[in-house]
C-alpha cells in the first residue's frame, strides 16, 4: 500500500473501499487496525499514528456539516464520453467502475446546509473518482454551485481534492478552467464570500484555474498543493526538491493560503472565517 | 499511404536536380518539370493523409514561423513591453503594443527563441509565473486604453519548476484567465504551435480561437499521457489521437471557430504566407467582433465558456 507521509505531513493513501463498509480499517502508515467507528470519531485521523485517511466526500460533508441540515443538490450528469476515450482501458470502463467503487456519478458532491447554523452552498471533490479529476461533470456541477450560491447569496465552500483536469476528456477537461472562473464571477458579482479548502491534493488544473481564486483560502495540514506534480517537474527540470515541497506549510510560507488547519480543527476555522463574514452579502 | 521517407527523397532529387538546371544550365527542364509534378502529386496525398502525432511534429518542428518573427511579420509595428511590475520579466511570454490594420491593439505572444542560448533563456516557450503577471498587467492596459487583445499560443505548457511553484504558477495562470474573461474589448487567440495545457488556456479564454492546421491544443502532452495511461512512452502517437488535439478535431468539438490553412507541407514552407493568413484571419474576426455592442459581446463570451463541454456532461448546451 503507497505511503505518503513525511515528518510533518500526514496522510495516508487507503485502499478504494467498495460497497460493504468493512468494520475495521488497517492504517497505512504504522499497520494499526482501527474500528471503523473509532476512525470515525477521530476525523479519520489514526488513533496510534496520528496518520491522515482520504475522505470520501460524504465523510468529508459530516466532518464539515451540522447534522441533518444537507441537502444533496448534486445535478443528475453523467460523462457521455465525448472523445470515446481509450488508453489501456476504455473511459467508459473507468467510469463504471469508479461509479461502483464511490458510489458517486462523478468526482464531486454539491449541496447545501449548515456550517454551526451559517448556510453555505458547498462542493465537495473525492479523490477517488480518478482522482478527483476535473472533467465536463466536474465544471457543469462547479459552475452550477456557484451560481446556485450567487442566487441564494450565502456563501460558497469548496473542497478540493483533485489531481488535475481529466485528460481523458481532453480539451473540454482545459475548457472547464475557463468555465468555472467565468461562474466564479458570479460570485463576485453578487458579492458572496467564497472559501476554499484545499487538501490533499490540490494540483492541476483545478489549482490553476477556481481553486485559486477564492477570497479566504485554508489548506488543511499536509495538503499537496501546487500545479505540476513533483514527479513532472523533477523529470522534466532535473531540480532537487527542497524538503516539505508543495505541502500544505510550504504553501503558507510562499503566501499561496491564509492557513494551514489539522483535520479536527477545520470546521472550527471555517466557522471562524464564516463568523466574520457575518451578514455578507448584505441585502440578503 | 505515401511514406514520408519516399516524399523526402524526392524532394532531394527535385532540389538536386534544379541546381542542376539552374546553376550549372544542364537540360533537364522536362525531366524536372515531370519529377516536380509527380512531387507535388505525393506531397498533397502525403499531408492529407497526417495522423494527429504528425501534426504534433510538425507543430514543434524548430523552423516554424513562431514567436517575435511571426508577431512582427502579422503586426505592422510592435512595440514590446517588459516586465511583471512585482520583480521580474520573462522571455518565454512576452508582449505589447501593437498597429493591426492601421489600428492600436494589444498583443502577448510565447516565444520559444531560435538560437540555442535563447532557447535555453526561454525555456523553449514555457513561462514562469512572472510571464503570466506580465500577461495580466498588459490585459488590464487593454482594458484601460480600450484595445483590442490578440494572443498567440506556442507553448508545451506552463514552466514545471521548483521556483515557479513556489511563485505560485497555478494561481498566475488562474489570474489571467479571469482577467482575459473580464475584459471590456475584443479578444482573438491563435494556437500557432503547441497550445500545451494551462500554459496555453491562460491566454486562451478569448471570445474567438483560432488555430493554424498543423498546431496541437491539448490537456497534457501526447507523452505526458502516453506515461500516464498507457505506462509506456512509446505509446504517445496512439494518445496524440486519442487526445482529439487537432485543429480539424477540435473545430468538431467546437472548441475553436477557425482553422487556418498552412502551406502544403507546413507553416514552415511559406512563413510570409503564414504570417498572411495569420493575419487576414485575425483581422476578420476583429471586424466581426467590433460589430457586436460590449453587453452581446461580453454574454457571448461568457455563455461560450459557461456552456462549454456541456455536451460532453449530458448537459443542457445552452
Amino acid at each position: 500500500m503507497p505511503i505518503r507521509r513525511d515528518d510533518r505531513d500526514r496522510y495516508v493513501e487507503v485502499e478504494l473501499r467498495r460497497g460493504e463498509e468493512p468494520l475495521w480499517l488497517r492504517c497505512g502508515a504504522c499497520g494499526e487496525l482501527v474500528f471503523r467507528r473509532r476512525l470515525r470519531e477521530n476525523n479519520y485521523i489514526c488513533p496510534r499514528c496520528g496518520a491522515y485517511f482520504f475522505l470520501t466526500a460524504e465523510e468529508r460533508i459530516a466532518a464539515l456539516v451540522d447534522e441533518g441540515t444537507f441537502q444533496d443538490l448534486t445535478l443528475p450528469l453523467e460523462s457521455k464520453d465525448p472523445l470515446s476515450f481509450s488508453d489501456r482501458k476504455p473511459y467508459a470502463d473507468r467510469l463504471r467502475e469508479a461509479k461502483e467503487t464511490t458510489g458517486l456519478k462523478d468526482a464531486i458532491v454539491v449541496g447545501k446546509g449548515k456550517i454551526s447554523d451559517h448556510w453555505v452552498i458547498l462542493a465537495v471533490m473525492d479523490f477517488r473518482f480518478i482522482g478527483g479529476s476535473m472533467g465536463t461533470v466536474v465544471g457543469e456541477q462547479l459552475a452550477f454551485a456557484m451560481e446556485r450560491a450567487a442566487e441564494e447569496r450565502i456563501p460558497f465552500v469548496f473542497v478540493v481534492a483533485s489531481g488535475g483536469a481529466r485528460v481523458q476528456e481532453g480539451v473540454l477537461s482545459l475548457l472547464q478552467m475557463v468555465k468555472t472562473v467565468a461562474a466564479r464571477e458570479l460570485l463576485a458579482e453578487a458579492g458572496v464570500p467564497y472559501i476554499a479548502v484545499l487538501t490533499y491534493p490540490s494540483t492541476g488544473g483545478v489549482m490553476a484555474s477556481i481553486a485559486s481564486l477564492a477570497d479566504v483560502t485554508l489548506a488543511e495540514q499536509g495538503a499537496l498543493i501546487g500545479f505540476a506534480g513533483p514527479r513532472v517537474i523533477q523529470q522534466t527540470t532535473g531540480e532537487k526538491l527542497p524538503p516539505g515541497f508543495q505541502r500544505a506549510r510550504y504553501a503558507l510560507e510562499h503566501g499561496l493560503v491564509d492557513g494551514v488547519v489539522p483535520r479536527e480543527g477545520l470546521k472550527e476555522e471555517l466557522v471562524r472565517v464564516l463568523d466574520v463574514l457575518e451578514g455578507i452579502p448584505s441585502g440578503g | 499511404m505515401v511514406d514520408e521517407r519516399t516524399m523526402r527523397a524526392l524532394e532531394e532529387k527535385v532540389a538536386e536536380l534544379r541546381r542542376l538546371v539552374e546553376e550549372d544550365g544542364v537540360d533537364l527542364r522536362d525531366e524536372l518539370t515531370l519529377l516536380e509534378q509527380r512531387l507535388q502529386a505525393l506531397r498533397r496525398e502525403y499531408y492529407a493523409g497526417l495522423s494527429d502525432w504528425d501534426r504534433v511534429r510538425l507543430a514543434r518542428r524548430p523552423d516554424r514561423p513562431r514567436g517575435l518573427t511571426l508577431v512582427q511579420a502579422v503586426c505592422e509595428d510592435f512595440y514590446e513591453l517588459r516586465g511583471d511590475r512585482i520583480g521580474g520579466d520573462d522571455p518565454a511570454l512576452r508582449g505589447g503594443l501593437a498597429r493591426l490594420g492601421g489600428k492600436a491593439v494589444t498583443v502577448l505572444f510565447h516565444h520559444r527563441g531560435t538560437s540555442p542560448e535563447e532557447q535555453r533563456a526561454c525555456r523553449s516557450g514555457m513561462a514562469l509565473p512572472t510571464g503570466y503577471r506580465k500577461a495580466v498587467r498588459i490585459m488590464e492596459i487593454a482594458a484601460r486604453l480600450k484595445l483590442p487583445l490578440i494572443t498567440f499560443i506556442d507553448t508545451p505548457g506552463a514552466y514545471p519548476g521548483v521556483e515557479a511553484e513556489a511563485a505560485n504558477i497555478a494561481g498566475a495562470i488562474a489570474k489571467s484567465i479571469a482577467t482575459m474573461l473580464s475584459l471590456p474589448v475584443p479578444t482573438v487567440a491563435v494556437i500557432l504551435g503547441e497550445g500545451g495545457s494551462g500554459g496555453a488556456v491562460a491566454l486562451a479564454a478569448a471570445d474567438r480561437v483560432l488555430m493554424l492546421e498543423n498546431a496541437t491544443y491539448t490537456v497534457i502532452s501526447p507523452e505526458g499521457a502516453a506515461a500516464i495511461l498507457w505506462k509506456d512512452a512509446a505509446a504517445a502517437p496512439q494518445a496524440a489521437q486519442a487526445l482529439a488535439l487537432s485543429a480539424p478535431r477540435l473545430l468538431e468539438l467546437g472548441v475553436i471557430d477557425e482553422v487556418i490553412p498552412e502551406p502544403l507541407g507546413g507553416a514552415h514552407v511559406d512563413p510570409e504566407g503564414t504570417a498572411q493568413a495569420v493575419r487576414d484571419a485575425v483581422l476578420r474576426h476583429l471586424s466581426e467582433l467590433e460589430g457586436l455592442p460590449l453587453d452581446e459581446r461580453r454574454k457571448l463570451r461568457y455563455n461560450r465558456y459557461r456552456n462549454a463541454g456541456n455536451r460532453g456532461a449530458g448537459a443542457p448546451t445552452g
